[in-house]
């Protein structure tokens, strides 16, 4: 590959830069962002939320699922200035203070993890999945999560986690996401 | 990824204005072309976010039809209630395919514009005559478990991976678009190109010209209907070979069918044929295998794809029986039955 092209001069940053407001785990923010940075580079290397994970920079493992508008999407796929005005949540916006969000306290509850490095975008895509509200069995749970890739194999404990939660959800459906 | 200018029109007419220069995308989703574009694949000079244009509804049409808007996502057309009870099987292939993430994003009229996932279109260190036009074909001489086995050509063996443009196919849709040279509507059998000697012309759209809207005729075969797609992975992965059928019954003799198969072409595969020879017999599988044969004439392996074949010969037959007893596939069970 030419050197140059796929790592731009310095400074072509700063020359194409489009201003966008985000808000992002309920703050607002303006940036001036490059059209080709993603919204995952943006997250993490620009505002420090590292939480969103870069598995495969490619949309096939889900490690870096957020919730834009409260829907679940791979932020490596979505450029960030193409989201001007779109509200996002991450895995760092998910707790309410200290108190973690019900399916935090059920991943661990259920031991829904070994490395982690798929669990912010497990996590986040199961929120993204009660928001729909696509998913009763534990058949349409494990097909509706099937975009979130776990190489520990965890499938089993994740899939129990979210069930636990789907059913407390029922019987309690104020549950905020 | 290649700096490019960014546009973000508002408008169609100022859309179309500013793709009226050479290397230009229209990015809606991103799910592929984003993909493509940080790959090196894609080389845009210029990139217009049609998002904010006003393509986003789905509408009823005079004939009793929807019109969807470019830019319904996926999984807004799958679970549109209309869809879901008038169009079940546009429902079903688009559940079957990407993931619940993907589908959020992807777009209808983006859906259609994905390009091959053929690994050597993808592998920069390859000779590819899609990706680089003369360079050659690696996959003819690589690996072909996913390659095509109908209509490839010497230039070209890909397969087209949309799950959607093959229940469109089967529906009889038509794509809508405008450009340069004004509005078109396109049928979906004349939307795609096979590769002949251009593979790298995936589809009949001019340069500059943007899909506005997908048009569905009335008949939606609701009653009798299955998407089944078969693959290596149960969920979140392309089609070896999946098919489209639709049947129109009185008293259990086919009135109408459509068959389509995806996986297996540069573009949904359907012969009309194949499926005049079911009309007027017992919906069953004497005739069920007859319109497979015909429909699979001419398919030809590339060696590890020569399972195709006869899968796709079995696959046919499931899926219309599974549409003869409006027993459909599930898109969750992924038992066939």
């Amino acid at each position: 590959m030419e050197a140059g092209i796929s790592r731009p001069l310095p400074g072509i940053e700063d020359r194409h830069a489009v201003p966008i407001r985000l808000t992002i785990n309920g703050v607002e923010r303006q940036l001036d962002v490059a059209p080709w940075t993603s919204l995952l580079d943006l997250l993490r290397e620009r505002l420090d939320l590292t939480g969103t994970k870069k598995g495969c920079d490619h949309g096939q493992c889900g490690a870096c699922t957020v919730l834009i508008d409260g829907r679940r999407i791979n932020a490596c796929l979505k450029l960030a200035v193409t989201l001007d005005g779109a509200d996002i949540v991450t895995i760092e916006g998910l707790a309410q203070g200290d108190g973690l969000h019900p399916l935090q306290q059920a991943f661990i509850r259920h031991d829904a993890f070994q490395c982690g490095y798929c669990t912010p975008g497990q996590i986040c895509s199961a929120a993204g999945l009660m928001a729909e509200g696509r998913a009763r069995t534990r058949d349409e749970i494990r097909e509706l999560m099937s975009g979130n890739i776990c190489r520990c194999g965890c499938y089993p404990n994740i899939t129990d986690a979210i069930e636990d939660v789907l059913k407390d959800r029922v019987s309690e459906p104020a549950m905020p996401v | 990824m290649r700096p490019f200018s960014y546009q973000r029109p508002t408008g169609i007419a100022e859309a179309l204005r500013d793709a009226s220069g050479g290397g230009v995308r229209f990015l809606a989703g991103g799910t592929n072309l984003v993909d493509l574009m940080r790959a090196d694949i894609e080389r845009p000079t210029a990139v217009i976010d049609i998002n904010r244009l006003p393509l986003g509804e789905i509408e009823e049409t005079a004939s009793g039809g929807l019109r969807i808007g470019a830019l319904v996502p996926n999984s807004d057309l799958a679970y549109d209630s209309r869809v879901e009870v008038r169009f079940p099987l546009l429902s079903s292939a688009l559940l079957a395919g990407a993931s619940a993430q993907l589908r959020n994003a992807a777009t209808t009229g983006g859906n259609l514009l994905q390009r091959t996932r053929c690994y050597y279109f993808y592998d920069l260190a390859t000779p590819c005559n899609k990706r680089d036009p003369g360079s050659g074909c690696a996959a003819k001489s690589g690996l072909t478990r996913i390659h095509a086995i109908l209509g490839a050509s010497p230039h070209c063996i890909a397969v087209h991976p949309s799950d959607m443009a093959v229940a469109l196919a089967a529906l009889e849709a038509e794509v809508l678009t405008t450009g340069p040279s004004g509005d078109r509507r396109i049928g979906i059998a004349d939307f795609h190109r096979l590769p002949g000697d251009t593979p790298q012309v995936d589809t009949n759209l001019e340069p500059g010209e943007l899909i506005t809207a997908i048009e569905l005729p009335a008949e939606g075969f609701a009653d009798h209907y299955s998407y089944l797609k078969l693959r290596d992975r149960l969920s979140y992965a392309f089609a070896l070979v999946s098919v489209a059928a639709a049947l129109r019954l009185e008293d259990d003799v086919v009135a109408e069918a459509r068959i389509a198969l995806g996986g297996v072409a540069h573009k949904p595969w359907r012969n009309p044929e194949a499926e005049r020879l079911l009309v007027g017999r017992p919906a069953g599988r004497d005739g069920f295998d007859a319109a497979a044969r015909v429909l699979l004439e001419g398919s030809e392996g590339q060696g590890a794809n020569d399972f195709k074949i006869p899968l796709a010969r079995r696959a046919i037959v499931r899926a219309l029986e599974q549409a003869a007893a409006a027993t459909p596939q599930s898109p969750t069970d992924k038992r066939i039955r």
